[in-house]
């Protein structure tokens, strides 16, 4: 073969993703850019709201396409693993987006500003409903007290037992990085199954 | 009906990959794309956006830094790409999801790096 070493490696190179999710200016993009070894990089992505899975009326032109702020960040774990963090959009009309976002992620960080945990609800509550997708809760308390004992907020968010939640500081390196170490140790000890093989 | 409704200025990314919306190739917003032959230039009939991205996988790049570099919007890129790996120009790599227990090592190996670096 006359293929050199590094294409070889390269096309062995492989990616995966995981969701930094959470209400309106919880510290998500705080969170990206911490641990990213680029920019974060905040794109216009322009969606289809229809689901597919749903859409079997395909030929008309009923999807509706939206432009949402979406950002998005990169860790390369080792030469052939790269890890991507997307953040979702904050703000509740763009939900329906989620799922293009969450779809194959290897799990989700729930960014929570303790000062606002309403603001939150919603996010852990997708997260709840959707068990093919592993999830932690970080509690990013913004220099301030929690104000609430661990249990308190994961009976007030309705965080079933087992959840990880941990206490961190979005804008620290380091914090942020157990973040995501904390939801790869519970993603790989709480394997979940493909939905066409569930049951 | 009203035919015309929500056609406009976005109507052209559509038409230019000839109707086409859909991908078959499994392409999520974190799988990554490189060219298939890397010495090679693109081919002269490629629409300029399809050169674009070929130009753009010499090196290993995700679907969402190819839309946000190339400013096309992500189902776009999507069917661009799809269209390349049919004439086996690009190589779409595969993408971990965590979803099977053959993947375990791959997340060991992510776990690993993330510890490595945070730690
Ligand atoms: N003091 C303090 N400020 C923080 C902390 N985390 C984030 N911020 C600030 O809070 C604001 C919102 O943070 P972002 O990271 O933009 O929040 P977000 O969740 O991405 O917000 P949206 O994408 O708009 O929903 C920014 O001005 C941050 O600098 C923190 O731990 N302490
Ligand atoms: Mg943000």
């Amino acid at each position: 073969m006359a293929s050199n070493v590094s294409s070889n490696d390269k096309s062995s190179m492989v990616s995966t993703k995981i969701v930094i999710a959470g209400g309106f200016g919880a510290g998500k993009t705080t969170l990206v850019g911490s641990v990213s070894e680029i920019p974060p990089v905040t794109t216009e992505a322009m969606m289809t709201e229809a689901s597919e899975a749903h859409d079997d009326t395909s030929s008309t032109p009923t999807k509706i396409t939206t432009t949402v702020a979406m950002d998005f960040g990169r860790i390369t774990l080792d030469e052939k693993l790269i890890m991507y963090m997307f953040g979702t959009p904050g703000q509740a009309r763009f939900w329906f987006m989620w799922d293009d976002i969450v779809r194959g992620a290897v799990g989700a960080v729930v960014v929570v500003d303790v000062r606002r945990l309403a603001d939150s609800f919603a996010a852990v509550d997708y997260f709840e409903n959707n068990p093919q997708v592993p999830y932690i809760v970080a509690l990013n308390r913004f220099d301030g007290e929690l104000g609430h004992t661990v249990d308190e907020i994961r009976e007030a968010l309705e965080i079933r037992p087992g959840i990880p939640i941990i206490d961190f500081d979005a804008r620290d390196r380091r914090s942020a990085g157990s973040a995501l170490t904390t939801l790869l140790e519970y993603a790989l000890s709480h394997p979940t199954k493909e939905p066409a093989l569930a049951g | 009906m009203n035919n015309r409704r929500r056609r406009g200025i976005r109507i052209r990314p559509y038409t230019f990959t000839g109707g086409r919306t859909r991908s078959r190739h499994p392409l999520m917003l974190q799988t990554l794309v490189s060219v298939a032959d890397p010495g090679t230039a693109p081919p002269k009939n490629l629409l300029p956006e399809s050169e674009q991205i070929h130009r753009l996988c010499r090196e290993a790049r995700s679907v969402a830094e190819i839309s946000a570099e190339l400013k096309i919007p992500v189902g776009v890129t999507q069917v661009l790409i799809s269209d390349l790996a049919d004439q086996e120009l690009i190589y779409i790599h595969p993408t971990i999801t965590g979803h099977s227990p053959s993947e375990n090592q791959v997340l060991e190996r992510a776990l690993r790096g993330l510890e490595r670096l945070f730690q």
